[in-house]
């Protein structure tokens, strides 16, 4: 039958596409896939204590209370101590306890050493007498928050957040809170630099759209030339540009506009100066593929109408461009989120955004779960908005 | 309007050139539309037809002359100014808003809002039979219907005239038929005055009152449609409008508008002159297929030729003959029914005199002439 005949040579029909992007596919997915699940997945686990000292982990998700432990979970934190301190791997387990209450290192020390010269440590109190910080519930709370698998403390503390001994959500200590402050900063400067490029980009984008081709392109290789450019040769530019003696205040000094130098470098100003100018292609490109494809006849329409050239523009002409706009504002709100030279390198101390504690808390502390929970709180919100977006430029359609 | 006595567009000496001492695409243009009037520019692509319609739009300025309105010069009148609904040849509908709301833009543009503005668009969309899909998108409609939705949008604001560019181009031979229909159908029922523009010379026979034909920048013959295709002014004309045969000659003698001359194969036929033209001159002589008789359909006192059958198509209701004429030269003949004759027969041909129409040689180039050499 020619029907079972079809039926027969479909799935290969169907699997044939799978197998040409399967390369590529595979690479994507050992390259890039992978290890960024494996990355964001230590904002949440949490393997130290499970790791280094599995009996007590193990006692100490079955305690599951508040207040100081029993005996035996104390005697079990002693004894693993001890080995630990012995094999060289308490570093890892004193670390992690710093994250939740600072001093738990010199602590862990202390103890460990103080037990392996012969004190006894088969009780909570006998570990109290070696320092009175085993008689508090603070040090067990911050056991227990890291016994794994699973931990709220790195997502937590990228919100200034964090469990106290009774296991409510309480804010950091004032000094420690910093996070939400870069956040919200690092949202208003994207969304700012997105504004400016929408500004400064549409005027251009609709001369280079209404040009002859001949006269167009010379403009199109103005834009893309700063794209070809590496985004540090240009912000080192503006650097050099923005100077206190630099280029521009020397210049408008010598005209007479100023009669001393503007900060203009080092502070919120620059930041936006050079990030604005080095995302502006990204804005223009897109929006000019977009204008390309407005036909010039519907202005004319428009106007034989009876519509004035300003009303055409508004009614006719701005509707169609704004899938473009949206296009164009999204991804340079989206590059800006990650950027981190240009203010790094333009921007003074206040400046600095949430990538740059994220290469902090990567290459500097090593401490990854947190570089991961602030990556995770970076990349969420933003994943949401751009849902929000294709949900709405389905119900507006274009 | 006010409705003087005079024509409702006046073009009095328009010149159109794209660059200063360029050639002109429109060179001493006179043209006058009267109301009510569906006048329709003809002409190949390249003639001045287009320019002069988006002159009287407004989306091209004249380099010389003037162009009125009601009396008034338009020139200085920008197009939101003029009052004038276009057709364009690709529909330009706007593709962000619903049929009703492309209907409805020269309304709000003129302040008509809410539950009058909806009365005429539901009337707009009645004229052109698409009722009950105002709320479609320009891209979830057919060709046909996009461009009864850009004619009906040309029409909802009233205006003085309708201009149409070649509103029909791109659409199939069958749908281009029935529009045809129904623009005539409502320029009838409005009494509208539209100048049209189309290189079809079909359509611009079937449509119009009068036909323009427009060849390298000016006008070659302006009058109606049987008056271009039966008395043609000039040999553009009889080449460019319904087919022809077009035979290169020198003319030997006239008399008044009769004459005789010799075609390049030495055979001698006699001829209506036109123009200026005089013995020794060289000429073209135009014959129409339907016009050449053959065998015993040979009318009696005519050019009676000799031929020989080289080409024979069966159309049905009609049938196509080429021959070989004795001596050089060929013609195309259209025979009312299927001929008693084969392929490299013999077939005595001929025409009479006053269907025959002998044209100077200079002027306007033919894009296809069979010279007959």
């Amino acid at each position: 039958m020619p029907g079972s005949r079809a039926k027969s040579a479909d799935p290969r029909r169907r699997w044939w596409p799978f197998a040409l992007v399967a390369p590529l596919l595979i690479f994507l997915l050992a390259s890039f896939i992978l290890p960024v699940v494996l990355m964001l997945s230590r904002a949440l686990t949490d393997r130290e204590l499970q790791t280094v000292w599995p009996d007590s982990a193990a006692a100490l998700r079955h305690w599951h209370g508040n207040g100081l432990p029993p005996d035996v979970l104390a005697q079990r934190v002693a004894r693993e101590m001890v080995a630990a301190r012995r094999n060289g791997t308490l570093n890892r387990v004193a670390n992690r306890l710093n994250y939740d209450m600072v001093g738990s290192r010199t602590l862990l020390y202390g103890t460990a050493d103080k037990l392996l010269a012969g004190a006894p440590g088969n009780s909570v109190a006998a570990l109290a007498r070696i320092d009175p910080r085993w008689g508090r519930p603070a040090i067990w709370a911050a056991m227990r928050h890291a016994d794994g698998p699973l931990t709220s403390h790195y997502l937590l503390a990228a919100l200034d957040r964090r469990l106290d001994k009774d296991d409510r959500i309480v804010g950091v200590a004032p000094e420690q809170a910093v996070f939400t402050a870069i956040y919200l900063r690092t949202f208003k400067i994207s969304a700012l630099v997105a504004l400016f490029c929408i500004i400064l980009g549409y005027p251009v984008a609709y001369l280079l759209a209404s040009l002859p081709e001949r006269r167009a392109n010379p403009l199109l290789i103005l834009v893309l030339l700063p794209f070809w450019t590496s985004a540090l040769v240009r912000t080192a530019a503006w650097a050099v540009l923005l100077q206190t003696d630099g280029v521009i205040n020397s210049l408008l000094q010598a005209i007479g506009l100023l009669d001393a130098p503007v900060q203009l470098i080092y502070n919120r100003l620059g930041v936006y100066i050079a990030m604005t100018h080095v995302l502006l292609p990204f804005f223009i490109l897109p929006l000019y593929g977009v204008m390309k494809g407005i036909s010039p006849v519907a202005m004319r329409a428009a106007s034989s109408l009876g519509a004035s050239p300003l009303r055409a523009f508004l009614r006719i002409y701005l509707p169609q461009t704004l899938p473009g706009v949206a296009a164009g504002a999204i991804i340079v709100f989206t590059l800006a989120l990650g950027y981190y030279v240009t203010p790094a390198l333009v921007g003074g101390g206040a400046d600095q955004m949430i990538s740059a504690s994220i290469a902090f808390y990567t290459n500097q502390s090593l401490n990854w779960g947190m570089a991961a929970a602030l990556s995770l709180l970076l990349l969420a919100p933003l994943l949401l908005m751009l849902l929000a977006g294709r949900t709405l430029a389905r119900a507006v359609p274009a | 309007m006010t409705s003087s006595g005079g024509p409702l567009v006046a073009f009095r000496g328009v010149e159109k050139r794209y660059s200063v001492g360029g050639r002109a695409a429109v060179a001493g243009l006179d043209l006058e539309v009267a109301r009510g009037e569906f006048l329709t520019l003809l002409g190949p692509s390249g003639s001045g037809k287009t320019t002069t319609l988006m002159m009287l739009a407004g989306f091209e300025t004249p380099s010389a002359g003037d162009i009125l309105l009601d009396g008034r010069s338009l020139v200085d009148r920008p197009p939101y100014k003029r009052n004038m609904g276009v057709v364009f040849q690709n529909y330009a509908l706007f593709p962000h808003m619903s049929v009703a709301g492309n209907l409805a833009f020269p309304l709000g543009v003129r302040g008509i809002k809410g539950a009058a503005a909806k009365a005429r668009v539901d009337a707009a969309l009645a004229l052109v039979k698409l009722d009950g899909l105002g709320g479609r998108r320009p891209d979830a409609l057919s060709g046909g219907q996009r461009q009864r939705v850009a004619l009906a949008r040309a029409l909802i604001f009233e205006p003085d005239l309708v201009l149409m560019d070649e509103p029909l181009g791109a659409l199939d031979r069958q749908l281009r038929e029935h529009l045809q229909s129904e623009i005539k159908r409502i320029q009838r029922v409005l009494g509208l005055t539209i100048l049209y523009v189309t290189h079809d010379q079909d359509e611009a026979l079937t449509l119009s009152d009068r036909v323009a034909v427009f060849a390298e920048g000016s006008i070659q013959q302006i009058g109606s449609p049987a008056q271009i295709y039966d008395r043609p002014a000039n040999a553009f004309v009889a080449g460019f409008v319904g087919e022809n045969n077009l035979l290169a000659g020198t003319l030997v003698t006239r008399q008044g508008d009769e004459c005789s001359l010799r075609l390049r194969g030495g055979q001698m036929v006699t001829a209506t002159a036109t123009g200026t033209i005089a013995p020794g001159d060289d000429v073209i002589a135009a014959v129409r297929p339907e016009h050449v008789g053959t065998g015993a359909d040979r009318p009696a006192l005519c050019n009676a030729l000799d031929a020989r059958v080289d080409e024979l198509v069966y159309r049905g209701d009609h049938s196509r003959i080429r021959v070989g004429l004795e001596g050089g030269g060929s013609l195309l003949i259209r025979a009312p029914s299927a001929p008693s004759v084969a392929v490299a027969e013999r077939l005595p041909v001929g025409w009479c005199r006053d269907r025959c129409f002998a044209f100077p040689a200079t002027g306007v180039a033919l894009a296809s002439t069979d010279t007959g050499a």
